[in-house]
């Protein structure tokens, strides 16, 4: 049986539990597709659910750790109705409406969802190098959470890749347990904040390999060493660690919407300016999905909260126009 | 937790693997872990679900490191299921209640 709703969200990080909070406390009482929980894509609760402490997030004056902050903006939707359902969005058509929404099975014949509106906060995933041997050996000493894996690397030399805020904040953190952190970058500076490239390049357990690259990780069973490769020279050389953080930025979560909602060259879903609008009346998106320049908790938490505004008036609206029944 | 959950360290852990009539999934956790504080709520599911037909141990890596080295656990969220007393079936962060019991299903 399909289930008619006013609104669904599909994604649970900042933007999407925003949103959440907004309708619910609206009455529209939304579904929120938190996501299935997997290794390889989905993460509800979102990225910041891989951090430790949320210094910057208004509010928290002596910091709030990631995967806390994540659970109170779960609770807090949950207080006013939200119907979170820890099911992955697998397929969407919205090029009819109400808008149809498949949970698990993509091949179901009638979908899950049938929705007026629909609010898009699938947000970003971190990107890997792409090498066959980091695949086999993730879990094994190449990671991608500091904070889940750190532990596991008490005086051991290790590597973070990457040349952002969440490779600095990943190589600080990794200090606490490793000897050595050598920060592998492509670049001869870092796209860090200043304050967080500043922590890093005083911090003495660090050193950092420019204008490199990780061009295949070695081990049999376990990250035993790295081949690092100079972008300028072409040659490679072998680094001694055990284990690789790779951190070299994030890419938008847009499958689910290829040829239905309008991606930017950059490949972030388009929004209209000073909205949360898509190209499809009644598909309203929010957070890092959208977002290429900010990627914070904090703006995507705001623009989940306007995902929200748009979508109770677009509903507004819609429902007092005499043509929409 | 729930009822169907036992937590083991130490010396516990071998006995609970060996003794143990029917298969044992052990839950690596920390409490630092994000991940693994979302895992817990579907394990204590499962735990429902499967109970008599298999057993799950949470064990703290902060508490029992020797034996997290002993099975190269080098990331967390790691379930490992026992049978008969070896380890047959590992699963490597954070899955859904789906995938989690299609993988140990075979075994049960």
């Amino acid at each position: 049986m399909t289930a008619k709703r006013n609104v669904v969200i599909i994604g649970s990080g900042p933007a999407g539990l925003t949103a959440a909070v907004y309708t619910a406390r609206a009455n529209l009482e939304p579904v929120v597709l938190e996501g299935e929980p997997s290794s390889t894509s989905d993460q509800p609760g979102g990225q910041l659910m891989l951090t430790t402490e949320v210094e910057n997030f208004p509010g928290f004056p002596e910091g709030i750790m990631g995967p806390d902050l994540m659970t109170r903006m779960r609770s807090q939707a949950e207080r006013f109705g939200a119907d979170i359902r820890t099911q992955k969005a697998s397929r969407v058509d919205l090029t009819v409406h109400p808008f149809e929404i498949w949970v698990d099975g993509p091949d179901a014949p009638e979908p899950t969802f049938r929705a007026d509106s629909v609010i898009v906060a699938t947000g970003a995933q971190s990107l890997m190098l792409g090498l066959p041997n980091e695949a086999r050996l993730l879990g094994f000493g190449v990671s991608t959470c500091a904070t889940c894996d750190g532990f596991f690397f008490r005086d051991r030399d290790i590597a973070v890749i990457g040349g952002g805020d969440s490779a600095m904040e990943e190589a600080i953190f990794l200090t606490k347990f490793a000897r050595t952190v050598r920060i592998i970058h492509r670049r001869d500076s870092l796209r860090a904040s200043h304050i967080m490239a500043e922590r890093a390049q005083a911090n003495e357990k660090i050193r950092f390999i420019w204008n490199s690259t990780v061009s295949d990780v070695i081990g049999k069973t376990s990250v035993e060493r790295l081949e690092v490769q100079n972008l300028q020279s072409g040659k490679t050389s072998t680094l001694e660690v055990t284990g690789l953080f790779v951190a070299i930025g994030h890419r938008p979560n847009t499958d689910l919407f290829k040829g239905q909602l309008d991606l930017g060259p950059d490949g972030y879903l388009r929004t209209q300016p000073g909205s949360s609008r898509t190209n499809i009346d009644g598909v309203f998106a929010c957070g890092d999905v959208q977002d290429s320049i900010y990627r914070q908790a904090i703006t995507a938490a705001g623009s989940g909260c306007m995902a929200a505004i748009d979508t109770e008036r677009w509903l507004e609206a819609f429902h007092h126009t005499p043509t929409s029944h | 937790m729930g009822e169907h959950i036992t937590t083991v360290s130490g010396s516990s852990f071998d006995e609970t693997i060996k003794s143990a009539t029917e298969p044992v999934l052990v839950d690596f956790w920390a409490t630092w872990c994000g991940p693994c504080l979302r895992l817990a709520p579907i394990l204590e599911e499962i735990a429902t679900d499967k109970a008599g037909e298999l057993q799950i141990a949470k064990l703290n890596v902060d508490e029992s490191p020797d034996i997290a080295r002993r099975f190269d656990v080098m990331s967390i969220p790691t379930l490992i299921l026992f049978k008969d007393g070896l380890p047959v079936k590992r699963f490597v962060g954070l899955q859904g209640k789906r995938i989690l019991l299609e993988g140990i299903a075979e075994f049960l």
